[in-house]
């Protein structure tokens, strides 16, 4: 996994002059004003910015969720743009991961039956070493045979990552993992997340309105009305505020 | 309240319309049988009336042992008619039954259950036209009516043979065809031969100098009613005196004697279409109230009361029922007036009066399609009234609830409902036998309905994990054990019409599987002549095949039966003339309990022992038996048998058949003896019956062969029901998945974005259906399967000896059901494949 794209740059995703615009005439509201960024491989990168800023637009289109109005998006070597149904649909299994702020576990099915959804629906078996690693990090060992609805909410976004993660796919993208949990159940995600990252290599992408949560990240990219307006690298959550607070004004300079 | 309601009617069209298709369906086909029986006897009434245009007063003599065949008159009652002051015209008439012409392919013509007329043209001259040629005038000369002249291939000039009931083939020469007044071909089908006079009185009635009907004309003046009353004075209460138009009319309700045949064909089609319907929509508005449970809550919450919310859903089912009878009345009436066509094309000559719609259709297609829709949904609505108004504040589905008390329910209706079949299948129930066991079935039925969701869940996942190979397969089979109720409803839908189905052929398969057990231990004879029984009743053959067929080489016994109806101490029975008893007695095992089985003298009679029990008769006792023909005579019972499955009844010896209606037997039995070959004395036999081409002869297993091709018409009316009861079925399963696929769009959406491929989104709904209707599919066939068995076993003293499964039939339905879940899943399947996934997992 990753081997088509190891020889080409350190780069696991990447979009270049992104526009996307919604609806027509009158009613046309332009999500994207020509974004490009890189998402380095093994980093933890926060997308940041205000309600509307285009945060998720930017992260559903590099998802492959979503399509763009201009523009290019790479997931590893692979252009989106040019995919069919089926090679999207191909591409968000094998190599993209998804984690939700609804966490989106199938009710009917196990903990572990969640965890390696992607893996059957692809047919696959995961890789033992991995899977166990997974769990143990994630602590959901005693908790496999447990149905969502027996999970609390924090459990539940655990079985998310492990979900996202057993695959070992180029990027994995979280949309506001830590927006339907409680504080201290959001940091033990946050910190598991960063792990992956470290430990593992994984390349995560987070897409948040939290300062807090940002701060976890290696790299914040801040958005405001489409377009980037700056980022930090290391950042803390104090930095984040104070960069938060000052968009409006930088974009305005900008 | 009324807004709020009709508003949400409109939101959810789709699904009302697959719901409200059944009751269409249903509707359809009571109109359809109102509009067809209306329109038929209309025109029949119209040709009844020109029929009977030139007959003022009509004179019949009072039917005795057989309605079918006309009682005689002594023709000097003509003389005495003459003298009746007012009588213009009086004309003896000849008209029978069964004068079969044999077409230019050797074979006897046919009619689609018309009576095949032998007459005497003088009887017909008032409404009979001649179209060629002239009328007959000697004793080998006939004229045929156009229609059959057509039908026949027979021409003005042509030398025809004719069947006729007390003469076996005769050569007659065709001097004249005929049609009717109105340009008609044929009276609504039938056949008619016109002979002289005596030749008619002959070789139809076996007696010169009778008539059938004897009709008067009025002289200018006299009213037809003055003349009957007059006549009737003047020939005394012996005979049936009617007006022209007292005639007709009787004629006419004959007819629809025959027609309500049709009527309860389409109406059965009727009763299961709605019966399986209401499955559908009780299944439609339990998921509608679930759905709008939090609006519904919400309504109790602002002060809506439970009355209300019941109104709510019951105004809903009302507005669906009404436009469900609108359409299938629309659809009734097209469909009638279709069948109304197909049908007087089969009796060509009956020209159809206009398609109406009585007022009994429209009366029953409302109260049908409405009281339908509103009885099943009755339930959700009173569920409706039971939300509480905390339920608005909630984000809670509706609790799956426990199923305890609809299992009790069900087990309870279920026993209750084979408790009444086995009533009604026991005898007990006498002249109630069929309400008992329809009130049985649909007993079982809605007892096994109220049984399949407790069902559901280990049957679900047998059948399921035939699909579990797959990731979608498997999700699929989980969908389909999700919510038990809804997935039983819709398979109970499907389970009615297969059950119905599978019960019928197991009856038919045992029956079958009983009749070669009884051709292998109770028939001795080695062949059979018979005809096959169809429209026109049982064909009969010359009685000198039998003489000749004694004496064939080989040859070691030959019996025969007659066939006829008498009147036993007043009561209408059937009997039967045999030749050589004791032959008989040999061929086919029967046992003597009291008295002897040796050959019948005169006026002697043997029994079965079941009928002389109920009658309370010995060896030694005398019966009143009025023949066809004749005085009654005093007969003396000089032996009893043990009835057993292949004969039982009043057997009477052969010089009875000389006061019966037909001199002619419909069966032959032949004994070939031990050395011989069977091919060769049958091809001989067949040789000697080459002048009754009504009849012929078959060895023991081509015989059963032959009879039980006879359920092949049964089987095929019986899958038209299947094809529409599958139908229905399919409806619910769209429903159902429809909603399914509604309910989980977030899971879909998941699924897609975590990598399910649309085909396999579209495989695991397609799972989901077919998993629903194999599970109908089996429920149906086990339920079937015991009804079938309940039957058969019930009948066991009545030849049911064997049971059989028609295995290669059941497994067809089944694979039936299959493709019918995967047809049901297209349209549910295609709406999960293009589901939104940013849309259907996006929250903000």
């Amino acid at each position: 996994m990753g081997a088509t794209t190891a020889t080409t740059t350190s780069v696991a995703a990447r979009a270049t002059e992104l526009w996307k615009v919604y609806g027509s005439g009158e009613a046309q509201v332009t999500a994207l004003r020509g974004v490009s960024v890189e998402l380095h491989r093994g980093r933890f990168t926060a997308i940041m910015g205000p309600s509307g800023s285009g945060k998720s637009t930017l992260m559903h289109c590099m998802a492959g969720l979503d399509s763009v109005t201009r523009g290019d998006v790479y997931i590893g070597g692979t252009r989106l743009s040019g995919l069919s149904d089926a090679g999207l649909t191909r591409l968000r299994r094998d190599q993209v991961g998804f984690i939700f702020q609804q966490f989106n576990l199938l009710p009917t099915l196990s903990a572990q039956e969640n965890i390696l959804l992607p893996l059957s629906i692809a047919g696959r078996k995961p890789d033992p070493a991995w899977y166990r690693t997974v769990i143990e990090t994630t602590g959901l060992a005693d908790r496999l045979r447990h149905r969502p609805n027996q999970l609390s909410g924090g459990q539940q976004q655990r079985v998310a990552c492990a979900r996202a993660l057993v695959s070992r796919p180029e990027v994995v993208f979280a949309d506001e993992p830590t927006g339907n949990l409680d504080s201290r159940s959001g940091a033990e995600i946050l910190a598991f997340l960063r792990r992956s990252v470290r430990e593992f290599g994984q390349t995560i992408v987070m897409v948040t309105h939290d300062p807090n949560a940002a701060s976890y990240a290696d790299r914040v990219i801040f958005l405001n009305d489409g377009q980037i307006v700056t980022e930090l690298t290391a950042p803390t959550a104090d930095a984040v505020l104070d960069t938060m607070k000052r968009l409006d004004v930088m974009a305005g300079n900008a | 309240m009324l807004r709020a309601t009709l508003k949400s009617l409109l939101s959810r069209k789709l699904r009302l319309i697959l719901s409200g298709l059944a009751v269409v369906l249903g509707v359809m086909f009571v109109s359809g049988a109102f509009v067809l029986t209306d329109t038929l006897s209309r025109s029949f009434d119209s040709m009844f009336a020109t029929v009977y245009s030139g007959v003022d007063v009509q004179i019949t003599a009072k039917q005795t042992v057989d309605p079918e065949l006309p009682a005689t008159m002594p023709a000097s009652l003509v003389g005495r008619l003459k003298a009746v002051p007012g009588a213009a015209a009086v004309t003896g008439s000849v008209d029978a039954d069964n004068a079969r012409l044999i077409g230019s392919d050797g074979k006897a013509v046919t009619t689609a259950g018309g009576p095949r007329f032998g007459s005497n043209w003088d009887g017909i001259s008032g409404v009979a036209v001649l179209r060629e040629g002239r009328i007959p005038q000697a004793k080998n000369e006939i004229a045929i009516n156009a229609g059959l002249a057509q039908t026949a291939g027979v021409h003005v000039g042509q030398q025809a043979a004719v069947l006729t009931p007390q003469r076996p083939k005769a050569t007659y020469t065709v001097v004249g065809i005929f049609g009717y007044t109105g340009g008609r071909d044929s009276l609504a089908g039938a056949t008619q031969i016109a002979f002289t006079t005596p030749e008619a009185q002959r070789v139809m009635l076996g007696q010169t100098g009778v008539y059938t009907t004897i009709d008067l004309k009025a002289a200018s003046g006299v009213s037809p009613v003055t003349l009957r009353d007059r006549v009737a004075t003047a020939i005394g209460g012996q005979y049936q005196v009617r007006t022209g138009e007292q005639a007709a009319a009787a004629s006419a309700a004959d007819i629809q004697q025959g027609l309500s045949f049709f009527n309860k064909i389409l109406l059965g089609f009727a009763g299961v279409a709605l019966f399986v319907g209401t499955f559908l929509i009780l299944n439609t508005f339990s998921i509608i109230v679930a759905q709008r449970t939090r609006e519904l809550a919400l309504m109790r919450a602002l002060g809506g009361s439970r009355r209300q919310m019941i109104g709510s859903v019951l105004v809903e089912a009302l507005v669906i029922g009404a436009l469900a009878a609108v359409t299938g009345l629309g659809l009734g009436l097209g469909v009638g007036a279709l069948l109304a066509k197909v049908f007087s094309g089969q009796l060509d000559g009956l020209p159809l009066a206009g398609v109406g719609l009585p007022a009994a259709a429209v009366i029953a297609s409302f109260a049908v399609g409405i009281g339908v829709t509103l009885i099943a949904a009755l339930l959700p609505a009173l569920r409706a009234a039971r939300i509480s108004p905390i339920a608005a504040m909630q984000d809670v589905a509706t609790p799956d609830r426990p199923l305890t008390k609809l299992s009790v329910g069900g087990a309870v209706t279920t026993a209750i409902g084979a408790a009444l079949l086995a009533w009604g299948l026991s005898g007990n129930a006498h002249n109630n036998t069929a309400w008992f066991v329809l009130a049985g079935v649909l007993g079982s039925f809605i007892g096994v309905a109220l049984l399949t969701p407790l069902l559901a869940r280990p049957v679900v996942a047998l059948v399921g994990s035939l699909f579990a190979w797959s990731m979608p397969g498997k999700l699929g089979r989980i969908n389909s054990g999700r919510n038990p109720r809804r997935t039983a409803i819709t398979a109970a839908a499907l389970m009615v019409g297969l059950a119905l189905i599978t019960g019928v052929n197991v009856i038919l398969a045992s029956a079958t599987a009983s009749l070669h057990q009884l051709g292998d231990t109770q028939v001795k004879a080695d062949l059979i002549i018979s005809g096959d029984q169809g429209s026109n009743g049982m064909p009969t053959f010359d009685p000198a095949v039998l003489e000749k067929t004694k004496k064939l080489p080989d040859v070691q016994e030959v019996s025969g039966e007659y066939d006829d109806m008498a009147l036993v101490n007043g009561k209408r029975t059937q009997v039967g003339a045999i030749l050589d008893l004791p032959a008989l007695v040999d061929m086919f095992q029967l046992h003597a309990t009291e008295g002897s089985l040796g050959a019948l003298g005169h006026n002697q009679v043997v029994l079965d022992a079941d009928r002389a029990k109920s009658l309370g008769l010995h060896a030694g006792s005398t019966v009143t038996m009025q023949l066809t023909r004749g005085d009654p005579q005093t007969m003396t019972v000089t032996g009893i048998y043990a009835k057993n499955d292949v004969f039982g009844g009043w057997l009477l010896a052969s010089d009875a058949v000389a006061n019966f209606r037909q001199p002619q037997p419909s069966w032959g039995f032949v004994k070939v003896s031990n050395t011989a070959a069977v091919a060769s004395v049958k091809a001989s036999v067949a040789q000697l019956l080459a002048d009754s081409p009504e009849v012929n002869v078959a060895d023991r297993s081509g015989f059963i062969d032959q009879q039980t091709k006879q359920f092949d018409s049964l089987l095929t009316m019986i899958q038209i029901l299947l094809a529409l009861a599958i139908l229905i079925a399919v409806l619910g399963i769209v429903n159902t998945l429809a909603l399914s696929v509604l309910e989980r769009t977030r899971e879909l959406g998941l699924l897609r974005a975590v990598g399910l491929r649309r085909a396999q989104a579209m495989g695991m709904v397609t799972v989901e259906a077919v998993v629903i209707s194999l599970f109908g599919a089996l429920l149906g066939l086990a339920v079937g399967t015991a009804l079938g068995a309940a039957v058969v076993r019930a009948l066991h003293d009545d030849g049911f000896t064997n049971f059989a499964l028609p295995g290669g039939q059941m497994v067809v339905y089944l694979l039936l059901a299959a493709i019918a879940g995967v047809l049901a899943a297209v349209l549910p399947a295609i709406r999960a494949a293009r589901i939104n996934v940013l849309g259907a997992i996006a929250y903000e």
